[in-house]
């Protein structure tokens, strides 16, 4: 017999060693995420995929499906609260989506806009950040960073590498890179590793390819991020 | 330095899990972390560059930039702001001639706050080198500024600058009772491994780092696991701002709490034990490592110990200033020679724990009394206390009290009894359990020393009518913002958050959402972060501001709207370029009805 939990509500199967999010996104049921990605170990910090289980507050992507749960999801007060994690992102780095070669396609942003967020609520840090431009074809703009170490994760398990990390404590994290003078110029990052191309904001982009799709045509320019991170996510 | 960098690496086996060891050599020895000894220990270590920067960035104790040759660091525990911390800072400051979180010019000495340094009875204390130094008065710091002046090495100051004391004020059950070397091991061998472990849980003895997880079902979930290779670990990280407990059970009572440790691992059978010790009790270092040493002359550490066929011994492994690492998947991590980041959980230690292996984590008094109880039975403990919370406390008590130190009490005593006992008079109330817990007010004195009640780790701060509440909320805040591991967003941006809309309410910068703001900050807080500092960080504020509403109220301006910064003094750098101070180039606040 499939052993099943329960999201909203609705009766979901799952496979033991699966996450709430990896069940949840099998039945076609998105929950909010920006440091979750299906190929890569779980890293849980994010807690915008928080949901309650049985009454208690867990991380989807971390947390496995177990028979008996009675997950909620899609509840006003959990999508009030992720909303406001998605703010304290904003205000914590410096984030201008009108004038960051990212919008449309940064996930930042669309889950911002999915959650309804009109504004950054919070007062802002203002954190004095710094670009890092030295490499030919990728750039690092710390001010986007939101450490979900997606590159750090891409760069060890995908590309074999260890070009990313993240250091410091507290509001003092920072993003650092493996070479000795600390410039991406003198890691061994390639423009065609993934951990390039896999940051959810604007924090790492590949230079030379800004306004190649035009804004209006970007990825969530006309389709929501539940969508399009189902459809991706499904397929993996 | 190449080849000092070289021989600490070999002592260490190259081994990474003995980062930080290594790094606290070359701290000390070169007062930071150089760029070459970085570049070093990625080779000789087989690490990323990028994990030993992450791991110096992470801990307070490690600096990529040189401190002063004599690194001095003040504790900014409440506490010792109770005792003059900010003046007998600035006297320092003045005499040393350094400004606070600065090196002097000729780098012989640097001066830096620092977190609870666990002195909370003895303070203002501080830390030179590492070293602590209690009791410190004017007196005292002609004196330190002297010695180093004239660079005297430290090895050479007088030994009663570093004198602590154990101030031990109330003995019961388990304090009046030291047991003789080896006799909880022969009292456990006798009766066989498993009717021990029938004792620690009729016992009742819960976890006494204040979660108050049952501790023989911790012990009994490592036994049963599959893995044969396990661990043992005390945590010692004791770094809630007003606990010392910890320190005076290391430094008076060892034996025993290595006896707890030794009984733990026949039990689950652990070959090898860690005592996690707190950066700050560095002075207690090689006094615990020669106990160690005595216990293997005695035969209760080592192979076969007591001809009992179990192998058991212990390392220690010192922290680095990181108050999460108390926090035991973090203390793993940083056992690991890691940041400490908490892990995910589940797994949870007890099935993978350090390196992966089912590993017990318990506080020092836990093992404390599960050595007595190994000795004596589980009836003798399970006969003291309430229905739910069996046995003794050890408090650490400290603040506005005649008799600061350490009590033992039976559970179920009344806070009313303990303050009388220390001596606390004009009460404005206390903090129980730290910063992290929970702080009462004079209208609740009737209430109990339990888990069902007040649980605890064992930090009683006490407050007089002369103290600002605002004033300790504010420090508490602080705290918790300095020590966020940076993990998780509602912690790492909640914490400063909360910080900052703090700081605005107590500066007068508040008007009338503030504090329905800070209330909603709270909640997220607690609600989301990922371990308990962030869930219980708020915890100072949501306490006092359900019992003092007012307090808070009375800082806001009758205004519906005020900047949460000062806007004339924001002007300050456009006046001095444009070379104007005229009436017209300064700004009120807000607009005056």
């Amino acid at each position: 017999m499939t052993k099943t939990i329960r999201i909203d509500g609705n009766t979901v199967p799952f496979e033991d060693g699966q996450t709430i999010i990896e069940a949840a996104t099998a039945a076609g049921i998105y929950i909010p995420h920006l440091c979750h990605h299906p190929e890569f170990t779980p890293h849980g910090s994010c807690k915008l995929c928080t949901v309650n289980v049985n009454g208690r507050n867990c991380s989807a992507c971390t947390f496995p499906a177990m028979e008996g749960q009675e997950i909620l999801n899609n509840s006003q007060e959990l999508q009030a609260d992720r909303q406001k994690i998605t703010q304290m992102l904003f205000v914590e780095g410096n984030h201008f989506c009108p004038s960051c070669e990212k919008t449309g396609n940064c996930q930042l942003q669309a889950v911002a806009y999915h959650l309804n967020m009109l504004d950054s609520h919070f007062p802002h840090f203002y954190a004095h950040r710094e670009l890092d431009a030295s490499h030919a074809e990728v750039l690092i703009d710390h001010n986007r960073c939101i450490f979900c170490t997606l590159c750090v994760r891409a760069s060890q398990e995908h590309d074999g590498k260890d070009v990313f990390a993240i250091s410091g404590r507290g509001i003092n994290k920072h993003l650092i890179v493996n070479a000795e003078s600390g410039l991406l110029k003198d890691t061994d990052l390639e423009a065609t590793d993934l951990a390039a191309h896999i940051c959810p904001t604007g924090a790492i982009l590949i230079k030379h390819t800004a306004y190649k799709v035009p804004i209006g045509e970007r990825i969530y320019d006309h389709q929501h991020i539940d969508q399009v991170s189902l459809a991706a996510e499904q397929n993996k | 330095m190449q080849a000092f960098v070289k021989n600490i690496a070999e002592q260490n086996h190259h081994q990474a899990t003995h980062l930080l060891r290594i790094l606290h050599a070359i701290q000390a020895r070169y007062h930071h972390i150089p760029e070459a000894a970085i570049e070093q220990l990625a080779t000789l270590l087989n690490i990323a560059r990028t994990q030993i920067i992450g791991v110096i960035e992470f801990y307070s104790f490690f600096h990529l930039k040189p401190r002063g040759r004599y690194e001095i660091l003040i504790s900014d525990s409440i506490t010792d702001h109770l005792l003059g911390k900010h003046q007998i800072t600035a006297y320092l400051s003045e005499k040393l001639q350094v400004d606070i979180g600065e090196v002097r010019t000729d780098g012989l000495v640097s001066l830096d706050n620092t977190s609870c340094t666990g002195l909370c009875d003895q303070g203002p204390a501080g830390l030179v080198n590492g070293h602590a130094l209690p009791h410190l008065d004017h007196a005292r710091i002609d004196q330190i500024s002297l010695l180093i002046n004239q660079e005297t090495p430290i090895e050479q100051w007088p030994t009663e600058l570093f004198q602590i004391n154990d101030n031990i004020i109330k003995r019961d059950l388990l304090l009046n009772h030291p047991l003789a070397p080896g006799a909880a091991l022969q009292a456990t061998f006798k009766r066989g491994l498993s009717a021990t472990l029938a004792e620690i849980d009729s016992s009742g003895l819960r976890g006494r780092g204040g979660a108050g997880f049952k501790t023989a079902s911790k012990w009994q979930y490592c036994r049963d696991e599959a893995e044969s290779q396990r661990y043992v670990v005390c945590n010692a990280d004791e770094g809630e701002p007003g606990t010392f407990k910890d320190r005076v059970l290391l430094n008076s009572y060892a034996q025993q709490v290595f006896e707890g440790m030794t009984v733990c691992a026949a039990i689950i059978g652990a070959e090898q034990g860690f005592l996690y010790l707190r950066g700050e009790y560095l002075f207690l270092y090689d006094k615990l490592h020669e106990i160690l040493a005595e216990r293997r002359q005695l035969g209760l550490l080592g192979k076969n110990l007591l001809n009992s066929g179990v192998n058991f011994d212990i390392d220690i492994c010192l922290g680095a200033g990181a108050y999460i690492c108390g926090e035991e998947s973090a203390l793993i991590e940083s056992l690991e020679g890691k940041m400490g980041i908490p892990r995910n959980r589940p797994p949870y230690p007890v099935t993978h724990g350090y390196l992966g292996k089912p590993t017990v984590v318990n506080n020092v008094e836990t093992f404390f009394a599960a050595a007595a109880i190994a000795h004596q039975s589980g009836e003798w403990f399970a006969n003291i206390g309430t229905d739910k919370s069996n046995g003794t406390k050890i408090l650490s008590i400290s603040g506005d009290c005649a008799k600061p130190g350490i009590y033992e009490y039976e559970f179920g005593t009344s806070i009313e009894t303990i303050l009388n006992d220390c001596g606390a008079e004009e009460l404005l109330g206390l903090q129980i359990g730290g910063p992290s817990g929970l702080f009462i007010s004079d209208s609740e004195l009737q209430r109990k020393l339990a888990f069902e009640d007040l649980a605890t780790g064992g930090s009683f701060i006490i407050f007089n009518k002369q103290r600002n509440l605002l004033d300790i909320v504010n420090n508490f805040t602080h705290f918790f913002a300095h020590e966020s591991c940076g993990f998780c967003t509602p912690c790492r941006v909640g914490t400063s958050l909360l910080k900052n809309q703090l700081d605005k309410i107590v500066d007068g910068h508040g008007s009338a959402g503030d504090v329905v703001a800070l209330e909603e900050l709270c909640a997220l807080v607690k609600n989301y972060s990922h371990c308990g500092l962030g869930q219980t960080a708020a915890n100072p504020i949501i306490s006092t501001l359900a019992r003092f509403p007012e307090l808070y109220q009375s800082r806001l301006k009758k205004i519906s709207y005020e900047p949460g910064f000062d806007l004339d003094a924001s002007l300050e750098t456009a006046r001095q370029l444009a070379n104007r101070n005229d009436a017209a180039a300064h700004l009120t606040q807000v607009e005056q009805d």
